[in-house]
């Protein structure tokens, strides 16, 4: 291999030691991440007797699909209750992050208005320190939320660096279009909801993603704020009754009279219903997020 | 122009823009910034059943602990540096070897390919990983059932101390390794083609290539990474270890913030805790602005300029 190799994008071609190594490292990377979620997803459709049989977890049922560990978790029952908080939560939440998030970036993005850069200073300087676990905590009790949703929802509404992303955004939008339209005497009120949104929808809908997968993902704040235990979300009925491995009772469940399935059974359908959600809008943050995020956050 | 106009009439002029960031920015003050002023419990005898107006002053007190080297708090500082320690130099180096392989490729599919795979696990919370370590690797996991069934004996990993860091560390590679490539990956495409043109001209290999040509491209980002790393150096595994501390007792796992959860909020010592928290932030913040200093010194760019 000593004569002259051919080139690509200035560097030689890979040799075959080159090709096979990466070849078997990338295999690795790949299976490592991708095989436990089948392990996950077999566990949770096999049938009874298999899981038993195994002692637990099944990598590759062969006796068919049993759905029964979903019904019984989803036909009323603790786990369905947590489904539903879940769902609210990230509904709620990510419908006022945005809404809080676009319309503080476009203000910070209207530049040589009063105030302008003071405001951008302090949404900066805020990205420099965290406030702290207990600080946090007793601002959140003087507000009266604990034990509330809104103190899951409320104080992760504003992220700091989504404001900066979105507000460089809005700032790289041509000015003559918004120029144009003040002309046509158009409010600011119009200018952020006729021209600023609708020409910032990638960078929205990213953002929006991640806010939302944050809600759906949220654990230690509903662990920290909530005491009440049929107010958790479905992150926290996870950790107990699948991290901590207690027992789900027939009446945490919603069979009336059925034999209740294999705890495993149950267990990684419970986990299974919280990543499905995840897998379902990982397509489109896998489409959006090289275009809007990472520019943002490489630019600064 | 703006200039001449008077304070009131740029008011007049641009308060429907105000209007637009006052929500937003309430919500700031109010978690952001308000909070800061609970840090004063850090010197009180603070009782919740008295609030924050009238508990007691008791200056330093809560900072004994800091100051005469408690050995709760002491194992906990010792925990999270050697926690730091690790992931600097293991978890931070990952990504960089998977970037320069994902970079390599020739085939554009084939590297989303892996990318859409790998990115994944970052999508999933903490609590959906530590299940998921638990099915593969506990008692009756996917590894032990397989060990078991092929005649070997079954290996004890979760709920054992001594594995207690590797596991931490193997959920970090697991969670986090995919993601962490892509902002080194932004950066390799930015790489003047040229270069590596030119060293191929002079007889460079690839080895040589990417000694000489991909990692002083990639020099400014580690170094801007490493800086946020090191403001970062005292908050570890947070949420990680809150689930997983349980099974392998404080003595093993506890870091400065979990110190910070269970002696305030579980234990009920809010001035200690706040104490502890305050000085954390306090160091978190000097390590930043000096790394970032040092950063400037050696020329290169840092976070900010100052």
């Amino acid at each position: 291999m000593n004569t002259k190799r051919t080139m690509v994008g200035g560097m030689p071609m890979p040799g075959v030691t080159e090709r096979v190594v990466k070849a078997v490292f990338l295999t690795i990377i790949c299976a490592v991440v991708i095989l436990p979620f089948v392990g996950v997803i077999s566990t949770s459709l096999a049938p009874a007797e298999e899981v038993t049989k195994a002692g637990g977890f099944v990598m590759f049922p062969t006796k068919g699909i049993d759905f029964t560990a979903y019904r019984s978790i989803l036909s009323g029952g603790t786990v369905t209750q947590a489904l539903l908080i879940s769902a609210f939560v990230t509904a709620v939440g990510t419908t006022i992050a945005v809404a809080l998030t676009c319309t503080l970036g476009w203000a910070l993005s209207r530049r040589g208005t009063i105030g302008n850069k003071a405001l951008l200073l302090l949404v900066l300087i805020s990205l420099l320190f965290n406030p702290g676990l207990i600080p946090s905590y007793l601002t959140v009790q003087q507000f009266g939320l604990l034990n509330s949703l809104w103190a899951v929802i409320v104080p992760v509404s504003v992220s700091a660096f989504n404001v900066i992303v979105v507000r460089s955004f809005f700032v790289g939008l041509p000015n003559e279009i918004i120029d144009a339209a003040r002309i046509d005497g158009a409010s600011e009120w119009k200018l952020f909801r006729y021209i600023g949104l609708p020409l910032s929808k990638a960078v929205i809908a990213v953002i929006g993603l991640f806010y939302g997968v944050g809600y759906w993902n949220s654990f230690f704040n509903a662990m920290l704020y909530l005491n009440d235990s049929a107010k958790w979300p479905l992150q926290l009925v996870l950790r107990t009754y699948v991290v901590n491995g207690v027992e789900l009772g027939g009446q945490d469940l919603g069979l009336a009279g059925e034999a209740a399935p294999p705890q495993t059974s149950i267990q990684m359908a419970i986990l299974m219903i919280s990543v499905v959600p995840i897998l379902c809008v990982y397509p489109f943050i896998q489409r959006h997020f090289a275009k809007g995020v990472l520019t943002g956050a490489v630019k600064g | 122009m703006g200039e001449k106009r008077s304070l009131g009439a740029r008011l007049r002029r641009d308060y429907p823009v105000l209007l637009l960031a006052v929500p937003g920015l309430l919500i700031l003050l109010a978690f952001q910034y308000y909070p800061l002023w609970g840090n004063i419990i850090a010197f009180q005898d603070y009782q919740p059943y008295l609030g924050v107006g009238k508990s007691l002053w008791s200056g330093f007190q809560n900072f004994s602990v800091i100051f005469n080297g408690d050995g709760e708090f002491l194992n906990a500082v010792k925990n999270t540096l050697i926690l730091t320690l690790i992931q600097t130099v293991i978890v931070f180096p990952a990504p960089i070897v998977v970037a320069l392989v994902l970079h390599s490729l020739l085939s554009n599919k084939l590297r989303q390919f892996v990318q859409t795979i790998i990115y994944l696990p970052h999508f999933m919370s903490w609590v959906i990983v530590v299940a998921i370590f638990q099915q593969v690797l506990g008692g009756t996991g996917m590894i032990n059932n397989w060990l078991r069934s092929h005649g070997y004996s079954p290996m004890h990993i979760i709920g054992n101390v001594e594995a207690f860091r590797a596991l931490l560390t193997s959920q970090v590679l697991w969670k986090d390794t995919g993601w962490a490539t892509i902002l080194f990956l932004a950066v390799l495409s930015q790489i003047d083609r040229s270069l590596y043109e030119a060293s191929a001209v002079d007889g460079a290999g690839r080895w040589r290539q990417t000694w000489h040509v991909t990692l002083p491209g990639l020099k400014p980002i580690i170094i801007l990474l490493l800086i946020l790393k090191l403001g970062d150096s005292l908050t570890v595994g947070f949420e990680q270890i809150i689930l997983q501390q349980q099974a392998v007792g404080v003595d093993a796992s506890d870091v400065l913030d979990t110190y910070v959860y269970n002696n305030g909020i579980l234990g009920g010592n809010w001035g200690v805790a706040a104490a502890v928290g305050l000085v954390k932030s306090a160091v978190a913040l000097a390590l930043v602005l000096s790394a970032n200093k040092i950063a400037h010194r050696l020329g290169e760019e840092g976070v900010y300029r100052g």
